[in-house]
């Protein structure tokens, strides 16, 4: 292959529990750390760049080095929601080769399941801004964002409810097969822990018209870890390298005259399929962030898996699930059905890399190329995209 | 009656858009360089950068671009409201702005992308500033 060499997944870590009370965010991410440094066989004092979203008690660029007693040469703190291991991940490509970093790390942590966080139904608080000021008063859910851009999406190219409700059938059947997903919505008190159809979906109450309960995902604690390392530290680590061949960042926001059912997706795609060197058609697994099924309908497209308006088409023959022929998507079960304590974008990464390390418990035979995409933020009006493309050897 | 949340100041950006909407008004602005159309109101031209810009007064007629009715929420103000319409209206003069539509009986069947709808001032009990909804035409 021609694609390019310069930085490596070496070591992974997703913390095993979705509840977990009388942990702190910052104890997650220092025992995934050390847990996925071991994964790579690599040593706490080997880590020499440290990116973060700045989540955890005390963290973030002042407060996490210290509490984790790291000394990194590189200190990233990009936060722009879901998507910022994404984010992350590029930027430790481009400092590892630009020689300035030889091993990477990013860590997530989020204890929103076991303090009641209202993630999806709570409003937009904070103080006096430009944004605030405008939003706060209409009582607009994050939810009730992500459905507008469903309800737009049906009306603008004939979507239906059943064609997306695909999307969780697929990932509740990949759920099914990983047994933290199965202990993660059996500990949240899932209704129903089992295998889903497209009328299980259907019938599920309202939480904000179009998007119904199955359309969305759950809130829960966990975390992980990943550490990327230079071609000459992945020489020598444990399992086998998972190349990052490409990588690209957009935001996109509510403008005038705006289309919203075009995400950031369709600049930072192009961009890292350009620079990876393959094209969407070559990609044998596509983690995408999966908040609502409109979330990966809508990314499926910009990503240029199908073209835009054709997503329910593409994706209502049920070909997602690992078993299928085509495309295969979110294969731990996703945000919907196994993690999401509030920014799930580092999960897409680490079942990514399960799937090229041939790790995974729905695993694609022979899965060469995946594609990781986060959303951040809110899809129908500020939001961030990230895409990485992983390469196995 | 409604307690929704209201504007927060000081805050430079927005302050005269509010004070417009306690006259009966809604603001926008125009770029004076590049003559944008710019909202949400900021003391620059989210086009171009310039810092010359007018305010115009809208008529307060548009078009609904796309909604969501609220079935659930924990946001204070708006538990107690029973489902409601989220939307995105298109104003005739080339902005578009979060806000809700407010119908008399189901929102689910009562709000409709392509709706043609005007601005009403709802008055809060919750502060001076009145919020300015909108109700089919």
């Amino acid at each position: 292959m021609s694609q390019s060499r310069q930085a490596a997944i070496a070591g992974i870590h997703e913390y095993p529990l979705r509840v977990a009370p009388g942990v702190s965010a910052m104890q997650i991410k220092a025992a995934s750390l050390k847990a996925a440094l071991d994964d790579a066989g690599l040593k706490w004092s080997d880590v020499d760049g440290l990116y973060d979203a700045g989540d955890g008690e005390g963290g973030g660029g002042l407060g996490l080095a210290a509490y984790l007693g790291l000394k990194p040469r590189v200190i990233d703190t990009t936060q722009v929601g879901g998507s910022s291991y994404e984010f992350h991940t590029a930027h430790a490509l481009r400092d590892i080769a630009a020689g300035r970093v030889r091993v990477a790390v990013t860590t997530y942590g989020s204890t929103a399941a076991s303090s009641r966080m209202a993630i999806g139904t709570g409003g937009r608080f904070g103080g006096a801004s430009w944004q605030t000021n405008m939003e706060a008063p209409y009582g607009s859910t994050l939810i009730s964002n992500y459905a507008m851009v469903k309800q737009r999406h049906m009306h603008q190219y004939g979507t239906t409810n059943e064609q997306l409700a695909e999307i969780s059938v697929a990932t509740r059947k990949h759920a099914m097969r990983n047994p933290e997903a199965v202990k993660a919505m059996t500990d949240l008190q899932f209704v129903k822990v089992d295998n889903i159809t497209v009328a299980d979906v259907l019938e599920s109450r309202v939480v904000a018209t179009p998007l119904r309960l199955l359309e969305c995902c759950m809130v829960s604690d966990g975390g992980g870890a990943l550490v990327i390392v230079s071609p000459e530290v992945a020489r020598d680590i444990k399992k086998k390298p998972v190349w990052v061949i490409g990588s690209g960042e957009a935001t996109k926001y509510r403008e005038n005259g705006g289309d919203i059912t075009v995400s950031a997706g369709a600049q930072s795609g192009p961009a890292a399929f350009a620079q990876a060197g393959v094209t969407p058609s070559g990609i044998d697994i596509a983690m995408i962030y999966d908040s609502f099924t409109i979330t990966v309908a809508t990314c499926l497209e910009d990503l240029g898996f199908c073209k835009k308006g054709e997503v329910g088409a593409f994706i209502g023959d049920g070909h997602l699930a690992f078993d299928k022929p085509g495309l295969t998507l979110n294969t731990d079960g996703g945000g919907l059905s196994s993690n999401h304590p509030g920014m799930r974008g580092l999960f897409l990464l680490l079942e990514a890399t399960r799937q090229l390390r041939g790790e995974s418990t729905s695993q694609v035979n022979g899965a060469k190329l995946a594609v990781a995409h986060g959303n951040g933020g809110l899809l129908g009006a500020t939001h961030t995209g990230g895409t990485v493309v992983l390469a196995a050897d | 009656m409604p307690n929704r949340p209201q504007p927060h100041f000081p805050e430079p950006d927005t302050k005269h858009y509010w004070d417009g909407v306690k006259e009966g008004e809604l603001r926008y602005q125009t770029c004076n360089s590049c003559n944008a159309v710019n909202f949400y109101p900021t003391a620059h031209c989210q086009a171009c950068g310039s810092g010359s810009q007018a305010w115009k007064v809208s008529k307060g007629e548009g078009t609904v671009y796309t909604f969501s009715v609220v079935m659930q929420n924990r946001i204070p103000g708006f538990q107690e409201l029973g489902a409601y319409a989220v939307a995105y209206v298109d104003l005739d003069e080339g902005f578009r702005m979060l806000t809700n539509v407010l119908v008399d009986g189901d929102p689910t069947t009562g709000v409709k992308i392509g709706q043609r709808v005007r601005v009403d001032y709802e008055k809060q009990d919750s502060g001076e500033y009145p919020i300015p909804a909108f109700r089919p035409i």
